[in-house]
């Protein structure tokens, strides 16, 4: 890929990569409960209501609840690589903010790889690239992969 | 609670027909009606389950309906909930007749389903998570099927086997339904020969998009007595939401509520889905005869057993290895075949489901027939937080 390129969030808003990949959500401070991706009017657990919800940087790590694959290309809006390669998706339970995100697996690691319960860690990759940008996704590894990952 | 009456059923067998929804509808619309023995002129409310997939006409599915059977000045509603649409549209027409504010209503739901994956609306639009999943991650449908599957194997130990099961159980059901798309049996070596779509799922194992509708007569209990001195009735309506916090992924969203701030309710989503229904009917699902629940893949049947409480959880696999849901077992569940066989025409499938108690309950399911049926519920989901289950009783 070309080095004069940005590389930008495929969907602003919903993660940023400096200084690393980290999802953004919102805490409500009055119970504590976490949203992704952010909510910014009210707190959803209808016993609080508060309307005190602060973006915060989402945990990078956390355990596997389960994962599949995509075997075959997926519709638009999605744009997938050609020739089109099957991919792992994980979702992922963070130890802090006791929920779940979802996300593709790195390339590379299928779901002959996975169990469920074993240690992810979040990382990025390339989504797809624009003329002038590059367009990153946010992806989960096992943990260990994800800094092999980092350095490609 | 007083009772809605369900005096007529009727289909337009599922498929690639290649026709418009209205079409499918009306058909269906006009054997529920000769079936109830009433005119369309005596129709006082029309409830539409609506399409998001075929323009405007789709959107306002109660008047298109009512248009194309000829305008009567008959009330109407258009419904939806994703999935849960029919059932939405089954909820509305009975409130209406509970409420006294009419006696004889009709309920349609008919779609024309595109070819392969569902996708979202048209247009960049990062505000709608159905968008966000498929445009930052590929996740299609059959991906959150493929996560819950997982998860059954790793929690219950469920095999690729027992999943194959299912598929094998309904395609021999479907075999005597006319209304069914495929009719063919299959076997476990088959299903799992086919290519994996999502890990652990075979394209076998998960329901197409088909062509299709559906139809309900529904009156007061005063109107059905007029005709009959034995009816079906509807003894429970759930279009219940999820209560917060949902813990389990769900089709669209990136992911679940946090249940750092609140404690998890006691009931899941899932499982709050029939048993809302059968507190409105005062049953217990001991009592049951028969279910059709929702089998986007054969690996989601296994867990409805468990949320509308056929067993205890994790004792899903043992029901499909006794033959316990099979017709001839204990408590069979999808005698029609079910989306296995169907496939899914969105805002017709909720309504299916009800016809096909309702020929049960009354003994006219041929060679599928569970004997002597008397009380059925059925189940489904729609997105976004949307229950449906109807509790259909003799």
């Amino acid at each position: 890929m070309s080095e004069t390129k940005t590389r930008v969030p495929a969907v602003p808003g919903l993660f940023t990569l400096e200084p690393e990949v980290a999802l953004v959500g919102s805490r409500c401070s009055d119970c504590g409960s976490y949203f992704f991706p952010r909510e910014q009017v009210v707190c959803r657990n209808p016993r609080c209501r508060s309307s005190h919800l602060e973006a915060c940087e989402l945990s990078r790590a956390g355990k596997l609840w389960s994962f599949t694959s995509s075997a075959y290309k997926p519709p638009p809006p999605f744009v997938a690589p050609e020739p089109f390669e099957p991919f792992a998706l994980a979702a992922v339970e963070l130890e802090r903010e006791k929920l779940v995100v979802l996300g593709q697996v790195v390339r590379g690691v299928l779901p002959e790889a996975l169990r469920v319960g074993m240690p992810m860690q979040l990382t990025s990759e390339v989504l797809e690239e624009s003329d002038s940008q590059v367009l990153m996704v946010w992806k989960w590894a096992p943990s260990g992969a994800a800094s092999i990952e980092a350095k490609r | 609670m007083s009772q809605v009456v369900i005096l007529g059923a009727g289909m337009h067998p599922w498929g690639k027909w290649g026709k418009s929804f209205v079409e499918y509808g009306v058909k269906a619309a006009e054997l529920a009606l000769k079936d109830a023995g009433v005119e369309w002129t005596d129709i006082q409310f029309v409830a539409g389950g609506d399409t998001m997939r075929n323009g405007y006409p789709g959107y306002v599915a109660g008047a298109t309906f009512a248009q194309a059977l000829g305008w009567t000045g008959a009330q109407v509603a258009s419904c939806y909930g994703a999935c849960a649409t029919g059932a939405q549209a089954i909820d509305t027409a009975r409130a209406r007749i509970l409420a006294g504010l009419c006696d004889v209503a009709l309920v349609v739901g008919a779609d024309a389903a595109p070819k392969g994956f569902f996708k979202p609306n048209a247009g960049d639009r990062p505000d709608d998570p159905d968008w966000l999943r498929f445009r930052l991650l590929g996740a299609t449908n059959p991906t959150y099927f493929g996560l819950w599957a997982r998860r059954r194997m790793e929690l219950y130990g469920a095999t690729p086997q027992d999943f194959a099961a299912v598929k094998v159980k309904n395609a021999r059901h479907g075999l005597e339904n006319p209304n069914a798309r495929y009719r063919k049996e299959s076997s476990v070596e088959e299903v799992l020969a086919s290519p994996i779509v999502s890990d652990p799922l075979h394209l076998l194992e998960i329901c197409a998009t088909s062509d299709g509708g559906a139809a309900l007569v529904l009156c007061s209990e005063a109107f059905a007595r007029k005709r009959a001195t034995e009816f079906i009735k509807i003894a429970g309506v759930s279009t219940v939401t999820p209560s917060y916090p949902s813990s389990v992924i769900e089709m669209p969203n990136l992911a679940t509520d946090s249940w750092a701030g609140a404690a998890l309710p006691e009931r899941s989503f899932r499982d709050s889905i029939a048993f809302t229904a059968y507190e409105q009917a005062g049953v217990d699902p001991k009592d049951l005869d028969l279910a059709e629940v929702y089998d986007l893949s054969t690996a989601l049947e296994l867990d409805w057993y468990e949320n509308i409480g056929l067993c205890a959880q994790g004792e899903a696999e043992r029901l499909i290895r006794d033959g316990d849901t099979a017709v001839g077992g204990r408590i069979p569940v999808n005698a029609s075949g079910g989306l296995a066989c169907f496939g899914e025409a969105v805002p017709a499938q909720a309504i299916a489901q009800v016809c096909e108690l309702t020929w049960q309950l009354r003994g006219q399911a041929g060679a599928r027939q569970v004997a002597g049926a008397k009380l059925g519920v059925t189940a489904n989901q729609g997105l976004f937080g949307h229950g449906s289950s109807v509790v259909v009783s003799r």
